[in-house]
């Protein structure tokens, strides 16, 4: 059963005037991150929606700004979806967990931390899902640069120098250049980022 | 840290710590899990996937809308068919297109045999992981093959069909394939008969499964679970019926229910699945229309891939597939690529409970707990 998000908009309105909201397309903006864990506790909650099911939590870079995107659902009336959004600066994008709210978000935003590098405060265990612990940058950023595995670096040839593996001298002398740039080998990118 | 000041303040007793995987045969992958034992009590869990992380979605993102089909295929290679299904419909809803009525049965007949493929080899797998090694995992084997045959038939590769496209599927199915899932429907209920009347009442397998890992009915809905580990805590949800997606809201099936949310009730509440599927699928050999396979009005535009440009907008599309909820989230900026593209894996959300069903239980049963929840690794890690 399909649940018009004007609908929702209209109750959230109703009972939370200081919750800024804004349609965007089906969806509806929070404009304050803060709002975002009163918002779904409420529609958690309220007996019309009953949204207790959340189903995806996803990120996306959007150049100017993170988002999060949440689809709610509701198992008990049958209902949904609700699509929920929030933005928030690349330089500070800290959105409140819903782990507390929903179990279903702990390895989802975990992944979302993960490949987009928002950072969810109140998570009880936020750390890289996928990638390992030391590994840098955020892989789905539209900004990431991808490592370059054709051109080996100063240090892999070191560790390959002691594991006695020769290595052509082509490469170790453009291991050499890269480490007087002081740059890192990094994958030469087709096209700049399309616009949103 | 908190488990190691445990472990030290332990008396009379040590804590282990064990590392099961990633090369585990009983984790289906390369799937971790940390455990932590007092005695051969687990007393905490904590899975680390990612060793077959390879970032499908930023490989979907540089590719066009029409690319990604094959790539789908490797997310849950079990079932490429369903994983086919749940992206042509995000597609499908983000640009508007609309599938014939022969394509729309067709679509739903590979997605039950796909079911009924996916249910038969968990069971396998899971009697395997109770230690009645490999012969029932054979006779799934024996039964699934029968299946795969058909597919490699219609689509030219039995796991990685590549067989849906959007606005229909890729070839039509020939008297000789209807004939062919017709033989296999009418035959497959013996061979269900004939499993049961081995493991259903089987003393040893209902001794290790009942009242082994339960989830209680509020914990599963708040944590996302879907698929039948949801529908065997008692949790009527199946999005078949709940969104009616391609031609479900014509056919008439039951959605079977779990009463206790053990693995018991896990194991057989596939079984009854496996019958419902054959009830769809009998139905649909019976209904399905001559006509067209692919949507005429948008093949131009489908046979250029490039020229596939949705208008911008995002769509998020949801099937029942075998695992539970298998969601896509597009993300269209009017270019032949997607901006954002992103997969809800019903493999991996299922796992957030894993510690839960685990605490307080023994080792042994860790392992069958996983193997009811059925994950693919190549869908948890992308």
């Amino acid at each position: 059963m399909k649940l018009p998000i004007e609908t929702v908009q209209k109750e959230l309105e109703a009972r939370m005037p200081d919750v800024k909201l804004r349609k965007v397309r089906d969806s509806l903006l929070i404009e304050n991150a803060l709002d975002l864990r009163r918002v779904a506790a409420f529609l958690k909650e309220s007996p019309e929606f009953r949204l207790d099911y959340l189903s995806s939590v996803t990120g996306a870079d959007y150049l100017a700004y993170l988002e999060s995107v949440y689809h709610f659902y509701s198992v008990e009336k049958k209902q949904g979806p609700v699509v929920l959004r929030v933005r928030v600066p690349k330089t500070e994008p800290k959105i409140p967990s819903l782990a507390p709210v929903y179990r279903s978000a702990e390895l989802q935003e975990r992944e979302a931390y993960d490949m987009f590098g928002i950072i969810f405060e109140g998570h009880p265990d936020l750390r890289r899902l996928f990638m390992w612990e030391s590994f840098e940058g955020y892989p789905l950023r539209k900004d990431y640069e991808q490592e370059d595995t054709e051109i080996l670096e100063a240090a892999d040839i070191a560790w390959l120098d002691a594991h006695r593996i020769a290595v052509p001298n082509e490469m170790k002398e453009k291991a050499r250049e890269l480490q007087a740039a002081g740059k890192r080998a990094v994958a030469q990118r087709p096209e700049k980022p399309r616009p949103a | 840290m908190e488990m190691i000041a445990k472990k030290n303040n332990l008396e009379g007793a040590q804590m282990l710590e064990i590392n099961f995987g990633p090369q585990h045969p009983s984790t289906h992958g390369v799937f971790r899990m940390n455990v932590f034992l007092e005695g051969e009590k687990i007393c905490a869990l904590k899975p680390v996937m990612g060793y077959l992380h390879r970032n499908h979605e930023l490989i979907a993102e540089n590719l066009t809308y029409a690319a990604t089909m094959a790539y789908t295929d490797r997310l849950d290679y079990f079932n490429s068919m369903a994983n086919n299904f749940g992206y042509a419909l995000a597609a499908e809803k983000l640009a508007g297109i609309e599938v014939p009525e022969r394509a729309a049965y067709i679509r739903v007949i590979m997605g039950e045999l796909a079911r009924i493929v996916n249910h038969v080899m968990l069971i396998g797998f899971l009697l395997n992981d109770l230690g009645a090694f490999f012969t029932p995992t054979l006779y799934a084997f024996r039964e699934r093959e029968k299946i795969l045959n058909l597919f490699e038939e219609v689509s030219g590769s039995r796991m990685m069909g590549n067989y849906f496209r959007f606005g229909g599927v890729k070839r039509d199915l020939t008297d000789g394939n209807l004939a062919a899932i017709q033989r296999i429907v009418s035959r497959f209920p013996a061979f269900l008969d004939e499993f049961e009347a081995l493991l259903t009442k089987n003393e040893i397998l209902c001794m290790r499964c009942q009242n082994v890992g339960v989830l209680p009915a509020a914990l599963a809905v708040n944590a996302g679970i879907t698929g039948p580990v949801l529908r065997a805590s008692g949790v009527n949800y199946d999005i078949r019926k709940v969104d009616g997606y391609g031609l479900y809201d014509r056919f008439r099936f039951q959605i079977p229910v779990g009463q206790k949310g053990d693995v018991y009730d896990r194991y057989y509440v596939r079984i009854l699945e496996m019958r419902e599927s054959l009830k769809i699928l009998e139905q649909a050999l019976e209904q399905i229309p001559q006509g067209e396979i692919l949507n005429k009005k948008t093949l131009p535009v489908l046979k250029m891939p490039r020229n596939f440009k949705p208008a911008v907008g995002e769509a998020y599309g949801r099937i029942e597939s075998p695992k539970g909820e298998l969601g896509y989230y597009l993300v269209s900026d009017g270019t032949p690529q997607p901006w954002r593209y992103h997969v809800r894996a019903p493999s991996l959300i299922n796992l957030t409970v894993l510690e839960d069903m685990c605490l307080g239980q023994k080792v042994a049963d860790a392992i069958i707990i996983l193997g009811s929840i059925d994950i693919v690794l190549g869908e948890t890690d992308r």
